[in-house]
């Protein structure tokens, strides 16, 4: 190849770059090993990760829920097997056809009216539902509650601190663990958009309902986070709330935990606010004879049309994860995912109770909660934590010391349908042997 | 053969103005409307919004494209055309009446006099088109 072109090596490709900037050295990496070797190598490293073999109650915005072996079949086939929704979209009809069943999945879901094809994760969906409020409302300041997930939180900052837009914080109640009230107190008429998650990063369910009423008092939109999607087989939708924007993490649904990701933010708002949506829209059309078919709409909106003046710099979507949302929520049906949910439900209210009997353990907080609870032990949790997966090959949840400095004995644990209650039972033995 | 009423000023960006005292309506041109096709959404701003002579006031979309407004003179917004929304194809088949998009109170109502008037306007859009 180099023959070719005209070169004498390969270094010379770089010559346009001048000589002290460059490395002048080889990259010092390991020399190339064989097929045999490498896979080798990887079932090595892999036996090293020993907390994946351990019982696990770790929640907090990433879920373990049982995948039915469909979802990996059906994505994988070669027709699907793509990232990103196709340059020339129309020609496959059959990937337009999913994402537009993910958007209705979706909008079911949501209680909401119109949903986009996806977002990179939940995180970012907020932080675009949040510059949507901006544009939306010509407002400036969002006010967001501080039992948002923190990782979330920060995402936000991050997008919305060149835009102008000021992020201010209302402060959850220390007894019951739910931001609504701080928030119906805090909203004025400058505000663009209160945000809420429920359950919240502590796992309480807040009242949608009077947040949702207090922000249209004043002008204000209501955008309603979700980490746990699980929740919506079984509470009442944000929807029905009088939510606004409704942002969500779909991890929940048949995507596997993958170490953070990648995953699939699902979004959903308004009919009168579809024009103001980021990001890719299948919608449904007839052609000539009258035969159904899916095309890309409003994409007048998109940055390869509109550039700048676009809604949003995302112009695709996760395709391939939001095919397992899809492919999950049809395999189960609205039965399997309202019983999945109920399991999360039951499950973690058996755990909760049986560890707030025990001695030196107690739930610091009171609302009502879903699959995640927090729980304030006799000890630093860091150290009590530490102490049960290392003796107990349990993981029993997640410090919340690493996320607030005040809350150094609590810590979040989750449990869902993939937990038997052979699994609490000893995670409840293990805390009270300790 | 595009209408250009007699009465009206115009820009270069294709907008048309009609004043009434200190106050000028805004829309775009029969010309822009044909040139544009069929629209679909006007987004307009709000009640109260202030505009600097030639800045953006809004955007039209059609099947074809979205373009930006332009105010051609600077000034307060007092009224917007609120039927738009559910009916923008008014901008298509009444571009001069019922499809006018905004009513701005003139900071400087002189600024009209340099806009174009009809037959510069004609000249102008010929030349363009040719």
């Amino acid at each position: 190849m180099l023959e070719a072109i005209g070169l004498k090596s390969a270094e010379q490709l770089f010559d346009s770059i001048p000589q002290q900037l460059r490395l002048q050295r080889p990259l010092n990496t390991p020399a190339a090993l064989s097929e045999i070797e490498l896979l080798d190598k990887f079932e090595q490293l892999g036996r090293r990760n020993t907390a994946a073999q351990r019982t696990s109650f770790l929640g907090a915005g990433a879920y373990s829920h049982y995948i039915p072996t469909i979802v990996d079949h059906i994505i994988s086939r070669s027709e699907f097997f793509t990232a990103y929704t196709p340059y020339q979209p129309e020609i496959s009809q059959g990937t337009l056809q999913t994402i537009f069943e993910f958007q209705t999945l979706v909008c079911q879901l949501t209680g909401m009216e119109v949903a986009n094809a996806s977002m990179y994760d939940g995180s970012t969906a907020l932080a675009e539902a949040v510059l949507m409020a901006e544009r939306i409302t010509r407002r400036f300041k969002v006010i967001a509650s501080a039992a948002v997930h923190p990782q979330y939180l920060e995402v936000v900052q991050t997008y919305v601190q060149h835009a102008g837009i000021d992020l201010e914080l209302a402060n959850f109640d220390q007894k019951t663990g739910q931001a609504g009230a701080a928030l119906v107190e805090a909203v004025d008429d400058q505000t663009a958009a209160l945000v809420v998650q429920s359950p919240n990063f502590f796992g309480c369910v807040e009242d949608l309902k009077a947040v949702a009423d207090a922000a249209h008092a004043k002008g204000a939109l209501l955008i309603v986070a979700i980490t746990e999607a699980m929740s919506l087989g079984l509470l009442k939708s944000p929807g029905a709330c009088g939510a606004d924007i409704v942002v969500a993490e779909g991890q929940s649904f048949g995507v596997s935990l993958s170490f953070g990701g990648p995953y699939v933010g699902l979004f959903a708002t308004r009919d009168k606010y579809a024009r103001q949506i980021p990001g890719r829209l299948v919608g449904e059309a007839y052609d000539k004879k009258g035969r159904r078919g899916f095309v890309l709409t409003l994409a007048t909106r998109e940055q390869h049309i509109r550039r700048e003046k676009a809604t949003s710099n995302i112009c695709t979507n996760e395709g391939l994860i939001a095919l397992a949302a899809t492919v999950y929520l049809e395999a189960m049906g609205r039965r399997g995912v309202q019983e999945a949910a109920q399991q999360c439900l039951q499950k973690a209210a058996y755990a909760a109770k049986r560890i707030a009997g025990l001695k030196g353990f107690s739930l610091p907080f009171t609302a009502p909660f879903f699959n995640e609870f927090v729980v304030r032990g006799p000890l630093g949790s860091v150290e009590l934590l530490s102490r049960l997966a290392k003796e107990k090959e349990i993981e029993g949840g997640i410090a919340l010391s690493r996320f607030m400095s005040d809350r150094d004995k609590d810590f979040l644990v989750c449990v869902t349908e993939t937990n038997t209650r052979e699994q609490i039972d000893s995670l409840v033995s293990a805390l009270n042997e300790l | 053969m595009a209408n250009v009423p007699e009465d009206l000023h115009y820009s270069k960006d294709h907008e048309w103005v009609r004043v009434e005292g200190d106050q000028a309506i805004i829309g775009i041109t029969d010309y822009a409307q044909n040139s544009l096709g069929d629209v679909v959404y006007v987004e307009l701003p709000k009640t109260g919004d202030e505009f600097a002579a030639n800045e953006s006031f809004g955007s039209v979309e059609s099947v074809k494209a979205v373009s930006e407004v332009f105010t051609p003179v600077a000034g307060a917004v007092v009224n917007i055309n609120e039927s738009l929304a559910d009916e923008p194809e008014k901008v298509n088949s009444d571009p001069y009446g019922e499809g006018w998009m905004i009513r701005v109170r003139m900071a400087n109502p002189g600024e009209v006099d340099s806009l174009l008037t009809a037959a510069e306007y004609e000249d102008f859009t010929k030349a363009e088109s040719e």
